[in-house]
C-alpha cells in the first residue's frame, strides 16, 4: 500500500471505485454513500466496467479464472490514480494477493505490484490518504462496529472508521464482546459449510444482543449479509447497514434484509 | 537400502542437493560451533541486585515461594523453618553435592538421608547448579550430586541456590554447562524448574502436585545483595 | 488406511454441534487466547522473538540433512540410540522390538502427538504390552478410549463430571463412596494411581519438543512433571520424535522455547523444560540405562521443498486452534483424525493425502486469526488455499461446486455481459423478495437460507444504475 506521505495527491485525485459485486448487485446504495464520502474529499470518482475481484475462484483453488479476472481488473482501472473499495475483504485481494498470482509472469507481476499499491479500503482511504477526520452527518443510534477479518488483519483497518463515526451526530458507539473474532461468513464457506457458518455467527449475533446496539455496521457487505440474516432469523430488532451509508448521511433506503415498508414482521 | 540412508536420500532430493556442497556445510558447521545466540530479553538482565530482584518475583508469580539466608551456613535452620511452617515432617533426602554437605544440619532437628529417591520421601533438597533471572527459572542437573529423582518424587522439593550462580537467561547457563561438560557435550538431564508441579487438565482449574512436587521452595543464599520477594513485587 | 473420519467432516460436525456437554466444555476454554495474549503483552521482544524462531527453523529444514547427519553423531556420542523410521509401522515395530528385548510388560507415556499420529498405544496393546498414558488429561481420554482433541490440553472438552465417572468406573478397587466432587480430589488420585505406574514401567516412551543436534539432546516441556518421572525411573527411555524437531544449537532451542509456552498457554515457561541426553553416566545412581531415539519421517521429506514446507516449522504449541472459530465451534474430534486446528487442517492432507483429508482446509473462512498468532509465522490461510487449488487441479471437488463456480467465471470474465445478467437477476429477486426486503429461502442457496435469512437485492445493480445517471461508456 502507498505510504501516505510519500506520494502527495494530486488536487482532484482520480478515484476509480472498486463498488465489489455484492455492493453492486445486492445493494448499489453502499456505492453511492462511497462515491459521496469520496467526492466530498475531492477527489473525481470513475466507474470502469467491472465484475468482481476474483475471489471466489482464488479461493475456491481456480487461480486460472482468477489470474484472467485479475488481468482483467488491472486494465480495466489503469487510468486511476487511486482504487478505492468499501470492503476490506475485496481490497485485500486486490491489494494483498493479486500480486501473488503473477509470481511467475514477470512483466504481468510489476503491473500487478503497480495496481496493488494504488488499491485501498474506503475508511483508511478517507482517513490515511486524505487526511480526512470528520464528516457532517447525522444519526441517532447505539451503534455497534465490526470489524470484518480482512479489514483488520489484511488492512489494518480498525480506528479509522471508529474515528470518523466518532464525528457522527447522535451517534454512540459500542465495542462487541469478541470483537476481533470471525462472523463466520468466509465467502462460500456460509453456503458449503452453513451449519458450521450459522454456529459461528449465532455467537456474533449473541454479542451484538449484549451490546445493547440498536444499529450493527460494518465495512464489509458479505459480513453484513451474514449477520443481517442470522439475527432476523432468530427476530433480533437490529438495524444494518454499511458503514459508509451512515458516514455519507443517506440512510434514506431500508436497512439490510429490511423491506420499504419498515414494518418488522 | 536403510531406513537412515533412505530419508537422508528423501530429504536430499526435496532440497535439491547432494549433501556435499561446501558452503551448506561450512554454514551447519559454523553455527553448530559458535552457537549464534538470538535475541535475548531484557527482562533477567541488569547487575547482581536487579537479577535477584527479577528472579524472586517471577518464581513468586510461577508459585514458588522464596527465602534468603546470607550464608551457606543459615540454610539448614531456613529448611527447618520451612518444614515446621507448613506442618511437614522433619526430614529430607539429598545427594552428595559438597556444598549442601559442608552445611550444619546437625545443629537442626532434621533427619537427613541421602541418596535417589524411591518413591517414599516426603521432602528433598537439591542444589541448584544455576538460576535464570528472566522467568524465576531454577537449573539443575543430574549427578549423585543432586539426583534427579529428588527434584520430582518427594512431595516438596527445596532448592538451594546461590547468589552467584544467578544468571539473566537460559543462553547463560548453556555457557556455564558448556564450561563444566565441554563443548557438544552435556549432563545426562538438565532439569529447567519453575514453580512446582501444575495441570489445569480438569475444567481448566490449575491445581499443583500433578506428579511432580506440589511445594517448591527456594533458599538464595547470598541473600545481602538481593531484595526478597516481596521488595521484588513492589518493584515495576 | 488412516481411519480418519475426515471424510464424513460434516457429519462430525453436526454431531458436535448438538454435543450440549462439548459445547459447555468449549466455551469455558477461552483462557489461552487471553494467556498468549498477556504474556506477549508482558514481553517487549515478543514480536522479535517470533522472527528469529522462524528464522532459525528455516535455516534448519535448508540444512536438515546436514544437522540430522550432526545430530546422530552426537547421540552416539553420549551412549544413545538413534533409530531411522520411514513411517508409522516401522516406528511401532521398532518400539516393539526395544520394548521385547527388555520384556517389558507396562510402558509409561510421556505426551507425545508423534504416538498418536503412528498408533503407538494400539501397536502395543496388540503385543499384549500395557501402555500407561501419564499426562492428566492423556490418562482420562486413555481411560475413555477417545484421541486428544486438542494438542496441548488433550481433555479439555471434558467437564469433571465426566471425569468423576470415568474415574469411578476404571478405579475399581478404590472405595465407592469416596468423595471426588472436586478436582483436587480428581488431581490426588490420578496422582496416586499414576505414581505406581510410573514406579513400575519397564520402559518409559515419550515425545520430543526439540532435538538438539550440537549435543544430542532432546527436549520435553511438561507443567505436570509425568514426562520426567516417564523417562527417569525405567530402565529404558525411548523417543520418538519426527525428523522437523531438530535444532541446531540450545541457544536455537532458547529462542523457541521462549515463544512456546507463551503461544501455547500463556506461560513464559512450562514448569518443567528437561534437556536428556544419552543413559546414565558413570557415577550416576538414577536415571535410565538405555536412551533411544526413534526418528520418524512418515511424510515430512516429502513435504520439505513443496509449497507446504513452512508447515514444517510448526512447534506444535496450539496457538492456532485456541484462536479458530472453527475449533471453537465444533472441537477437536470433528476434524477426524490427530491434528485438529488450522495446523490439522493443513497437515492432515499431507500426511494421510487430500482425498482423505481434504474437507479440513476447506472448512475455514480464512479470517486469518491463526496466522496472527502463530510463533513461527507460518501462513496456514495460504497454504489451506493451496491444498484447495491441489483438490481443484484433481477435480476432487465436488460437481455442483465447480459447476456453479464455473458458471459464474464465464459471466464474470465477460464485463458487458456480467453486467447484462446480472441486472436481470437483481431485478427479479427484488421484485420476488421486495415485500419483506428478504428471503428466507433461495433456491441453490440452502446451505445459508436453512439457518440465515438473505436480504432481497435492491433492485437494479449499482453499475447499471450509474450508467443510467452518468450516461457515460467507460
Amino acid at each position: 500500500m502507498a505510504d501516505a506521505a510519500a506520494t502527495p495527491t494530486r488536487p482532484s485525485p482520480r478515484v476509480g471505485l472498486f463498488v465489489t459485486c455484492l455492493v453492486d448487485l445486492m445493494r448499489p446504495s453502499v456505492g453511492f454513500a462511497a462515491v459521496k464520502l469520496l467526492e466530498e474529499a475531492g477527489c473525481k470518482v470513475v466507474v470502469p466496467s467491472q465484475t468482481c475481484c476474483g475471489q471466489p475462484a482464488f479461493n475456491s483453488g481456480d487461480r486460472a479464472t482468477a489470474r484472467a479476472i485479475a488481468r482483467q481488473t488491472i486494465e480495466a482501472f489503469a487510468t486511476c490514480d487511486y482504487v478505492v473499495a468499501p470492503s476490506g475483504s475485496c481490497a485485500g485481494m486486490l491489494a494483498r494477493h493479486y500480486p501473488g498470482l503473477f509470481v511467475d509472469e514477470p512483466d504481468m507481476a510489476v503491473k500487478a505490484n503497480a495496481f496493488a499499491a494504488k488499491c485501498w479500503e474506503l475508511a483508511s482511504f478517507l482517513v490515511d490518504r486524505l487526511g480526512v477526520a470528520k464528516v457532517s452527518a447525522r444519526y441517532e443510534g447505539v451503534v455497534a462496529y465490526h470489524d470484518s477479518c480482512s479489514n483488520l488483519r489484511e488492512m489494518g483497518v480498525a480506528g479509522q472508521p471508529r474515528k470518523l463515526l466518532a464525528s457522527v451526530d447522535g451517534l454512540r458507539l459500542v465495542e462487541l464482546n469478541e470483537a476481533n473474532v470471525c462472523c463466520g461468513f468466509g465467502g462460500t464457506f456460509a453456503v458449503k459449510y452453513g451449519e458450521l457458518s450459522d454456529a459461528i455467527v449465532a455467537k456474533k449475533s449473541a454479542a451484538v444482543a449484549a451490546s445493547g446496539a440498536d444499529t450493527l455496521l460494518a465495512g464489509d457487505l458479505g459480513c453484513l449479509l451474514n449477520i443481517a440474516g442470522k439475527m432476523q432469523r432468530e427476530g433480533r430488532a437490529v438495524k444494518v447497514r454499511h458503514v459508509a451509508e451512515v458516514l455519507a448521511g443517506m440512510t434514506d433506503d431500508p436497512p439490510i434484509g429490511e423491506s420499504a415498508a419498515g414494518a418488522r414482521p | 537400502m536403510s531406513a537412515r540412508d533412505e530419508i537422508l536420500a528423501a530429504v536430499r532430493r526435496s532440497l535439491r542437493v547432494t549433501g556435499d556442497e561446501a558452503p551448506r556445510r561450512a554454514a551447519a558447521q559454523a553455527r553448530l560451533a559458535q552457537s549464534p545466540a538470538g535475541i535475548i530479553p531484557r527482562r533477567g538482565q541488569g547487575d547482581a541486585g536487579k537479577r535477584a530482584a527479577t528472579f524472586g518475583k517471577e518464581a513468586t508469580r510461577a508459585q514458588a515461594s522464596l527465602a534468603g539466608v546470607a550464608e551457606a551456613a543459615d540454610v539448614p535452620a531456613e529448611v527447618a523453618r520451612f518444614l515446621r511452617e507448613n506442618n511437614l515432617a522433619a526430614a529430607v533426602r539429598m545427594g552428595e553435592d559438597a556444598r549442601l554437605s559442608a552445611m550444619p544440619w546437625g545443629a537442626t532437628a532434621l533427619e537427613i538421608s541421602r541418596g535417589p529417591s524411591d518413591g517414599h520421601d516426603l521432602n528433598a533438597v537439591s542444589a541448584a547448579f544455576a538460576a535464570v533471572a528472566e522467568s524465576g527459572t531454577l537449573a539443575l542437573v543430574s549427578g549423585p550430586d543432586n539426583p534427579t529423582t529428588l527434584a520430582f518424587l518427594p512431595d516438596n522439593h527445596i532448592v538451594v541456590m546461590f547468589a552467584d550462580d544467578l544468571v539473566g537467561d537460559y543462553e547463560s547457563v548453556f555457557v556455564k554447562l558448556r564450561a563444566v561438560y565441554g563443548a557438544g557435550a552435556a549432563p545426562r538431564t538438565v532439569n529447567f524448574i519453575t514453580g512446582p508441579s501444575r495441570s489445569a487438565d480438569i475444567e481448566e482449574t490449575l491445581l499443583l502436585g500433578a506428579h511432580g512436587p506440589r511445594r517448591l521452595h527456594i533458599v538464595v543464599v547470598g541473600a545481602a545483595r538481593e531484595a526478597s520477594a516481596a521488595e521484588a513485587g513492589a518493584e515495576k | 488406511m488412516s481411519g480418519a473420519t475426515t471424510p464424513r467432516f460434516k457429519d462430525n460436525v453436526h454431531e458436535a454441534l448438538r454435543d450440549e456437554r462439548l459445547q459447555r466444555a468449549l466455551r469455558h476454554s477461552d483462557n489461552f487466547a487471553s494467556g498468549r495474549a498477556a504474556a506477549a503483552e508482558r514481553l517487549p521482544e515478543f514480536e522479535a522473538l517470533r522472527d528469529s524462531a522462524r528464522a532459525i527453523k528455516d535455516h534448519t529444514l535448508a540444512h536438515l540433512d546436514l544437522y540430522l547427519e550432526a545430530y546422530e553423531r552426537k547421540v552416539a556420542e553420549s551412549g544413545g540410540h538413534l533409530h531411522y523410521a520411514r513411517d508409522a509401522a516401522e516406528a511401532n515395530a521398532i518400539v516393539l522390538d526395544l520394548c521385547k528385548r527388555r520384556g517389558a510388560r507396562t510402558v509409561t507415556k510421556g505426551k507425545s502427538m508423534i504416538s498418536e499420529e503412528i498408533g503407538l498405544n494400539a501397536a502395543l496393546e496388540a503385543a499384549g504390552i500395557e501402555a500407561i498414558e501419564t499426562d492428566l488429561g492423556e490418562y482420562i481420554i486413555q481411560l475413555r478410549g477417545e484421541a486428544p482433541s486438542h494438542i496441548i490440553a488433550p481433555a479439555i472438552h471434558l467437564c469433571k463430571a465426566d471425569v468423576e465417572a470415568d474415574f469411578r468406573r476404571a478405579h475399581r478397587d478404590l472405595p465407592a463412596a469416596r468423595d471426588l466432587s472436586q478436582p483436587e480430589q480428581l488431581l490426588a488420585e490420578a496422582r496416586a494411581i499414576l505414581r505406581d505406574k510410573f514406579l513400575s514401567a519397564d520402559v518409559g516412551v515419550t515425545g520430543a519438543n526439540f532435538l538438539v543436534a550440537e549435543t544430542g539432546t532432546s527436549i520435553i516441556v511438561t507443567n505436570e512433571g509425568n514426562g520426567d518421572l516417564t523417562q527417569i525411573l525405567p530402565k529404558a527411555h525411548v523417543v520418538v520424535a519426527s525428523l522437523e524437531k531438530i535444532v541446531p544449537t540450545l541457544a536455537d532451542a532458547a529462542q523457541l522455547l521462549r515463544v512456546l509456552a507463551r503461544s501455547a498457554t500463556g506461560q513464559d515457561m512450562t514448569v518443567y523444560t528437561t534437556l536428556s541426553t544419552g543413559p546414565r553416566r558413570p557415577g550416576d545412581q538414577d536415571g535410565p540405562e538405555e536412551y533411544h531415539v526413534v526418528l520418524l519421517d512418515n511424510g515430512r521429506s516429502a513435504m520439505l521443498g513443496s509449497e507446504f514446507e513452512d508447515m514444517l516449522r510448526c512447534i506444535r504449541c496450539g496457538a492456532c486452534m485456541n484462536h479458530c472459530p472453527v475449533y471453537h465451534a465444533i472441537g477437536g474430534h470433528a476434524y477426524g483424525w490427530v491434528y485438529p486446528g488450522p495446523m490439522g487442517a493443513v497437515l492432515t492432507p499431507s500426511l494421510i493425502g487430500v482425498a482423505e483429508g481434504g474437507q479440513l482446509p476447506n472448512a475455514s473462512t480464512f479470517c486469518g486469526r491463526c496466522e496472527e498468532v502463530c510463533p513461527m509465522r507460518i501462513p496456514l490461510p495460504a497454504m489451506m488455499r493451496h491444498w484447495r487449488e491441489r483438490e481443484f487441479e484433481r477435480r476432487l471437488s465436488p460437481v455442483a461446486a465447480r459447476s456453479a463456480l464455473g458458471l459464474w467465471a464465464f459471466f464474470a470474465k465477460r464485463p458487458a455481459l456480467y453486467r447484462f445478467a446480472t441486472d436481470l437477476m437483481t431485478r427479479a429477486l427484488r421484485l420476488a423478495g421486495g415485500a419483506r426486503g428478504r428471503f428466507s429461502w433461495l433456491p441453490f442457496a440452502g446451505g445459508w437460507t436453512r439457518y440465515r435469512d438473505l436480504a432481497a437485492p435492491q433492485g437494479a445493480t449499482f453499475q447499471s444504475r450509474w450508467r443510467a445517471r452518468s450516461g457515460a461508456v467507460r
